[in-house]
């Protein structure tokens, strides 16, 4: 994709504007959140297995060197071939060439979101080879010429009439005048079409959640089956994926797993949790028949031994997002990125550059929700913190923020100079205020008084009337 | 070389060469004696309770479930089922030594083919490899004996799975699974029917895999 993320601050107001996604969010979040906690709480054993989580990944991230010559050795041993690939070019052109070689003109698709960072349907596209996403968010998101706009939901922002229109024009050969009376029948004309696409495909690309060292395996999760009949039916499976998922052994997998769905969707466990592990074996009535796996790098090995390595941990299961209040309030597009919300915002800026994608830290309050929620405790808005810092030592921001920034950073660092300051500013804007109790404008300050009052301030600051009530006990 | 590039990276970061021998045999340690990590109360009942809580999380997931005392008695469970959605008395069947032992000969009406599903069939026979009380879990691994597509294409999966293989942690059916033999090439996992919520985030079930998911418990021994 085109990466917008450079005029975020425009995009988010257009989303705001968007009474379709504002729709859309407004009935999707609250479920979110609600299902998680559920889930979350219908075992003791949550908080210990977040610990757990987190230690498995840091110790994987601590030796991933060996631990994927490790699983590369093991992919080997059972029939499959390993592409190491540095950028995104490296793993498109690995995947091309396996399909040319496959003689493939049409791909089946599990959903992956690192396919999505690489741009491969657009590179498979232009190169002659059709592809096709099976995950039904991804599927209609398709036929939209759309980007997903939350990594796990990807059709999020779409309400059922964005669906039945898209699948009226694009499936021309039924009747016009069918009736969609329910949800339901959408996802049955969405079977029946791909039903096709799968028995038809030459080659079929998932992603993985993990892999496993030990073994040698690719784990997805799904709740549809199109992930497994991806990987099933055509003669060729390969796995796209990044460095950073490689775990040492089967019960580290499951600790992760025990976290992931619940985390993601509420759910105990996602429908087909399935394990591959290299090519149809002798006496194998299916599978198939070549077995590849794409690693992409693409910027990640750059982040170990950095303040960034923490991200390293990210499993994808959207939970920041699905709590963060910025996306609530604009949606994935908003972000311009691949991956939205607050992961977005620390991952982006890395696979971007911070000169697009400077923006996206910034687009957060640090209320803190997104960490709280994590299941391997990634320290989110610490590292967003962390990219703000750059972007101001580079001189990426606009003079007004900088000189802004500059001048309340001289005050912050005297005490006293603060506080006589802001005693000075409460007194003098209380006095100001008292009879209306309300600013409708203040110099300076028309973003804030544009859309909403500023209360005036009742005479004193928060400092002087903490170091009063102090006294008096 | 990309190999090398990337190992190089990480080895950078980590501020360190390739780990050295003594290091590399921990690690290799570690993976031999794969520890498990939590394993949830509820995955550490007694029998009887195992499966009972098995087949409420089945039930919850929104599949179902039948308990049975022995083989004998699958027949006529399939025919109930089957007419109960107005179904075809026609089943495909894995080709596992349990599957075949069962004495179809008894229901007459209901015509059993032993194979893979195809795409037209519209009820698959499976026989589960494990029961996984925890999250009411089926563990399915691939092989001669299991195809991969009875779990996938026809829109009725009916699960065959014997009281005493139900365990009650993943982990006790990985351990299981490594008894049996090297990994196989593919191992399934499946908790309940296909589902998808991606319309609006309400759930319907019946996306790309079997609309309905049906397990025969089995008490007798084997």
């Amino acid at each position: 994709m085109q990466p917008t993320s450079d005029t975020f601050k425009q995009n988010a107001t257009q989303a705001m504007a968007d009474a379709g996604l504002q729709q859309a969010l407004a009935k999707t979040k609250p479920m979110l959140v609600k299902k998680r906690r559920a889930a979350a709480e219908a075992l003791p054993e949550f908080e210990a297995l977040r610990e757990a989580a987190m230690a498995i990944k840091n110790h994987a991230i601590a030796h991933l060197d060996f631990y994927l010559e490790t699983y590369a050795a093991a992919v080997e041993r059972s029939g499959g071939v390993v592409h190491w690939c540095s950028s995104a070019e490296d793993a498109r052109q690995a995947v091309l060439k396996i399909c040319t070689d496959a003689g493939a003109r049409t791909v089946t698709k599990g959903k992956s979101m690192v396919t999505e960072e690489i741009g491969l349907n657009h590179f498979l596209e232009k190169n002659g080879i059709t592809p096709v996403e099976t995950d039904l968010g991804e599927y209609v998101i398709q036929l939209r010429q759309e980007t997903p706009s939350h990594i796990v939901a990807p059709a999020l922002h779409l309400n059922r009439a964005d669906w039945e229109e898209s699948f009226r024009k694009a499936h021309t050969d039924l009747p016009a005048d069918r009736v969609f009376a329910e949800r339901r029948d959408i996802l049955t004309e969405a079977r029946s079409k791909l039903r096709e696409k799968f028995l038809a495909a030459d080659v079929g690309i998932t992603g993985a959640n993990f892999l496993i060292a030990e073994t040698g395996s690719s784990v997805i999760v799904t709740n549809e089956g199109n992930g497994d009949l991806t990987q099933s039916l055509p003669r060729v499976h390969v796995v796209v994926t990044g460095i950073e998922k490689v775990l040492p052994t089967i019960e580290d997998t499951l600790a992760l797993l025990r976290v992931l769905a619940r985390s993601a969707t509420g759910q105990d466990m996602t429908v087909y949790t399935t394990f591959s592990t290299g090519k149809k074996r002798p006496g194998d009535p299916d599978g198939p028949e070549e077995y590849h796996v794409v690693l992409l790098d693409n910027g990640r090995s750059g982040m170990v031994g950095t303040e960034f390595q923490d991200m390293l941990r990210c499993i994808r299961c959207a939970a920041c997002m699905n709590h963060c209040p910025v996306y609530g309030a604009v949606g994935g597009h908003a972000y311009g990125a691949t991956y939205p919300g607050p992961m977005g915002a620390v991952l982006s800026p890395m696979l971007l550059g911070v000169e697009t994608a400077g923006q996206l830290p910034n687009a957060s309050t640090f209320c803190g929700k997104c960490e709280s929620v994590c299941p391997v405790k990634i320290p989110l808005p610490n590292l967003m913190r962390h990219w703000r810092e750059r972007e101001f030592e580079r001189h990426l921001q606009p003079s007004a923020m900088r000189s802004g920034i500059a001048f309340w950073a001289w005050f912050a660092k005297r005490p006293a100079a603060y506080r006589l300051a802001t005693r000075a500013a409460a007194f003098g804007l209380g006095l100001l205020g008292r009879k209306a109790g309300r600013f409708r404008s203040l110099p300076l300050s028309g973003n804030w008084t544009g859309t909403r009052d500023f209360p005036a301030p009742e005479g004193d600051t928060f400092f002087a009337q903490y170091a009063r009530r102090k006294n008096r006990r | 070389m990309s190999r090398q590039a990337i190992l190089g990276a990480i080895r950078r970061g980590l501020k360190r060469g390739p780990l050295p021998a003594d290091q590399r045999q921990m690690l290799q340690t570690r993976m031999a004696a794969h520890p498990r990590h939590i394993v949830p109360s509820r995955g550490q009942l007694p029998a009887e309770e195992r499966v009972r809580l098995f087949m409420h999380y089945v039930e919850r997931e929104f599949g179902s479930v039948a308990r049975l005392p022995d083989l004998s008695a699958v027949p006529d469970a399939i025919a109930i089922y089957l007419a109960q959605h107005n179904l075809a008395p026609l089943l495909v069947a894995a080709s596992h030594p349990v599957l075949q032992s069962i004495p179809f000969e008894q229901t007459p009406l209901l015509r059993v083919r032993f194979g893979s599903s195809g795409a037209d069939d519209a009820v698959a026979l499976q026989h589960g490899f494990a029961g996984i009380a925890e999250t009411g879990t089926l563990m399915l691994p691939s092989g001669p004996a299991r195809p991969v597509l009875n779990n996938l294409l026809p829109d009725h999966e009916i699960v065959l799975l014997q009281a005493e293989d139900i365990v009650g942690s993943y982990e006790e059916a990985f351990d299981r699974l490594r008894l049996a033999g090297d990994m196989p090439r593919n191992v399934m996992l499946v908790t309940g029917p296909s589902r998808s919520a991606d319309i609006e985030q309400s759930l319907e079930l019946g996306a790309h895999g079997p609309r309905r998911l049906h397990v025969l418990i089995i008490d007798g021994e084997s």
